[in-house]
């Protein structure tokens, strides 16, 4: 009865913590300027079943994907067993579905497979990320936490896995004692072959296994959902409202500003009618200088970030030994956004200014001029993460309310003003190619 | 300079006999005044002269699309750039658009209709492959036939615009051995010059973009690198210098290829 309550009132508790950090965070996230995600319903969608659901951009990299599959689809479908271990606990029962009769033992069997597949998956992930010597996952980018926050989760998924095969082996030699309340269910084709180490035990040593097997397996499940929204691991649930929201649109179109629109287009055309601005408002600048000014999705993209660095590995500036890294970009935003949440827990809901901004105090005007906006970034990324739309809207930022274009940008500025071209010719020799010989 | 043969109007020439060309040529700036990218622009006026297409250029009424200041930041540029040239073309009521450039074709495509400039836009070997199908214009392979050709993906025609194949059909066409780099098609790498980095030095690193790809394309020992994109081949034509190989690799656009091939 005791071990009922206990785990009622885990479960509750472990519920309500994360509920309320993932509110903190959609909190956080909506409280970006507003966007409207083209496509319809059909087009977001299919994305997302492509991309996130299908993996559909992962099989770039063959290996990583292969593991990466065992992973996903081994914690989706040993969640399924998880259900059980939840209405286990509920009730103190011992393997309640076991009705099921053989089915019940395929699907055990099944689990048992997949939680083989994921131990595999994750060592060989492991081993490649701190023995493989692969540029992205040695870089400056993942120094301290982010780091740690990596091995941590292969670490904890290896122990994971090896509690659910422990409790299964310590299982079978207790139904094969036929000791009360451990009724024959189940097939076990991975931890049968472990079960030698368990057999010379008394059963009550075996029984204490086999519960601390239980407990920590489902300790551990709760553990992990109240780390994800701390962690690059929150892209388990985000990678599906992100590539869902996903713009259906040409990788090369980038969004036109509205209010620049308003302010040029009536000079070429007078029927032209600007949007309504209520004078009481306070007028928004143009780019983006912190997190305030970037739109939602923008905002969702840095919270899916799980800083694989696919990007990086792939960006011209940033593999050529410039500091601009795409995955930084993401990482820094969601710093920021981080920072701010928590300024404003301080004082009562409200952000007070702290002197700093996103721009300069966590991503530099250095980074930002590197970008030659070919969006290898943007093909890259597996959950449709644009870093590209944030260096866009800082480069405004620098360029239309502060002037801070690097000095030969200037030129090229002033050069098309005066000539309509970037360079200093002169537009009545925009023709003389017709007439010049090769 | 003498008396060109290529056949030129402009559109004011069309307005003023009361006509209407098939297609606009957009030249764009490179095209218009850099050197080595007018080169370009007459190998695309040779195969529509060739093929006998009614086309026409804006001349001295063309003006930057203003791509590289939207890719700087610079909005404001952008957009009067744009309504100056979305105000010339609906006012000779353009319709269809060939560009000889990646980023004219995706900006005015992508980025001039929501400022009120629609129009059917295509890029030069979009219109050449196009041409090829048709029967309009056959190719043969000429001094290309068995040489070893290879294609960098400009940017703003693969990844932005998903035109990958039209280039390699082409260069098919020449019956030529055409080798892919390393990283090609979607996973293409930028020759460096994008986003306003043509008209700035490069941040602190420890090697030029063009260079690490000039290297990559080099590697299969090629006689040509093609490319679709004028800036590409600044930054290319650049990175065989770098390496001594200018002698022994030609960098030449797609239309180029075409051109020489068939002695247009």
């Amino acid at each position: 009865m005791i071990s009922i309550a206990v785990f009622c009132l885990l479960t509750l508790a472990s519920v309500w913590l994360f509920n309320r950090n993932i509110g903190r965070i959609r909190k956080s996230v909506l409280s970006g300027r507003e966007f409207s995600p083209k496509g319809n319903f059909n087009e977001h969608f299919s994305t997302m079943l492509r991309v996130a659901l299908g993996q559909g951009k992962m099989v770039s990299r063959p290996l990583s994907a292969v593991m990466h599959i065992f992973v996903y689809v081994g914690f989706v479908l040993i969640n399924i067993e998880v259900i059980e271990m939840m209405v286990d606990g509920f009730i103190g029962l011992h393997r309640t579905f076991h009705f099921l009769g053989s089915f019940y033992d395929f699907l055990i069997g099944f689990f048992e497979i997949l939680a083989l597949l994921v131990f595999i998956g994750v060592v060989v992930f492991w081993l490649r990320r701190n023995l493989g010597r692969i540029k992205r996952f040695m870089s400056n980018d993942l120094n301290g936490f982010p780091r740690l926050d990596a091995n941590a989760i292969l670490i904890a998924e290896i122990f994971m896995m090896s509690a659910l095969l422990t409790m299964n082996a310590t299982d079978q030699v207790l139904q094969s004692r036929s000791v009360t309340g451990y009724h024959v269910a189940g097939s076990f084709p991975v931890s049968k072959w472990i079960t030698f180490c368990f057999s010379g035990m008394s059963s009550d040593s075996l029984i204490l296994l086999e519960r601390g097997a239980w407990w920590f397996h489902i300790m551990g499940i709760f553990a992990f959902l109240n780390y994800l929204p701390f962690s690059k691991h929150l892209h388990i649930i985000l990678a599906f409202p992100n590539t869902f929201f996903t713009s259906v649109k040409p990788m090369g179109q980038l969004n036109n500003l509205e209010a620049v629109t308003d302010v040029v287009k009536p000079n070429f055309d007078p029927s032209y009618v600007p949007r309504e601005i209520d004078p009481n408002a306070t007028p928004i600048a143009f780019g983006a200088r912190d997190v305030f000014d970037l739109n939602w999705k923008q905002l969702l993209d840095a919270y899916t970030c799980t800083e694989c660095g696919r990007c990086s590995s792939s960006c011209p500036a940033n593999t050529t030994g410039k500091l601009l890294s795409p995955r930084k970009i993401m990482m820094s935003t969601r710093d920021r956004m981080e920072d701010v949440a928590k300024n404003k827990a301080a004082n009562g809901g409200n952000f007070v200014d702290d002197g700093k901004s996103l721009l300069h105090d966590y991503i530099s005007a250095e980074e930002l001029w590197a970008c030659t906006t070919c969006n290898a970034c943007v093909q890259e990324c597996p959950v449709n993460i644009d870093p590209l739309s944030i260096i866009i809207e800082m480069r405004r930022y620098l360029v239309m309310e502060k002037s801070e274009a690097p000095a030969a940008l200037n030129g090229m500025f002033s050069n098309l003003e005066n000539n309509g071209a970037p360079w200093q010719f002169s537009p009545s020799d925009r023709l003389n190619w017709v007439n010049e010989n090769q | 300079m003498s008396t060109s043969n290529l056949k030129v109007e402009t559109m004011a020439e069309f307005a003023a006999r009361g006509e209407m060309p098939e297609i606009l040529f957009w030249v764009g700036c490179s095209g218009s005044f850099d050197d080595r990218a007018k080169k370009i622009t007459r190998a695309i006026v040779k195969i529509l002269n060739h093929v006998g297409i009614k086309f026409a250029v804006l001349g001295t009424e063309e003006s930057c699309t203003g791509d590289h200041a939207k890719r700087a930041g610079n909005e404001f540029l952008f957009q009067m750039q744009a309504m100056q040239n979305i105000t010339v073309l609906n006012g000779y009521q353009i319709k269809k658009i060939v560009t000889g450039c990646p980023h004219c074709f995706n900006t005015i495509k992508h980025e001039y209709p929501e400022l009120g400039g629609n129009y059917e836009v295509i890029h030069h070997t979009e219109l050449v492959r196009q041409l090829i199908a048709e029967g309009k214009l056959s190719v043969q392979g000429g001094s290309f036939q068995g040489k070893k050709i290879t294609y960098h993906d400009p940017c703003y025609l693969g990844r932005a615009n998903n035109i990958y194949e039209a280039p390699r059909e082409i260069i098919a066409e020449l019956d030529a051995d055409l080798s892919e780099m390393k990283r090609s098609r979607a996973k293409g790498l930028c020759c460096g010059a994008g986003g306003a980095q043509m008209f700035k030095e490069a941040e602190k690193g420890n090697k030029e973009v063009n260079i690490e790809r000039a290297e990559e394309a080099l590697a299969s020992q090629p006689n040509v690198i093609a490319v679709a994109c004028p800036f590409c081949n600044v930054m290319m034509t650049d990175g065989v210098k770098h390496f001594n190989k200018e002698q022994e690799v030609k960098v030449l656009d797609v239309a180029e290829l075409v051109v020489q091939a068939n002695n247009l």
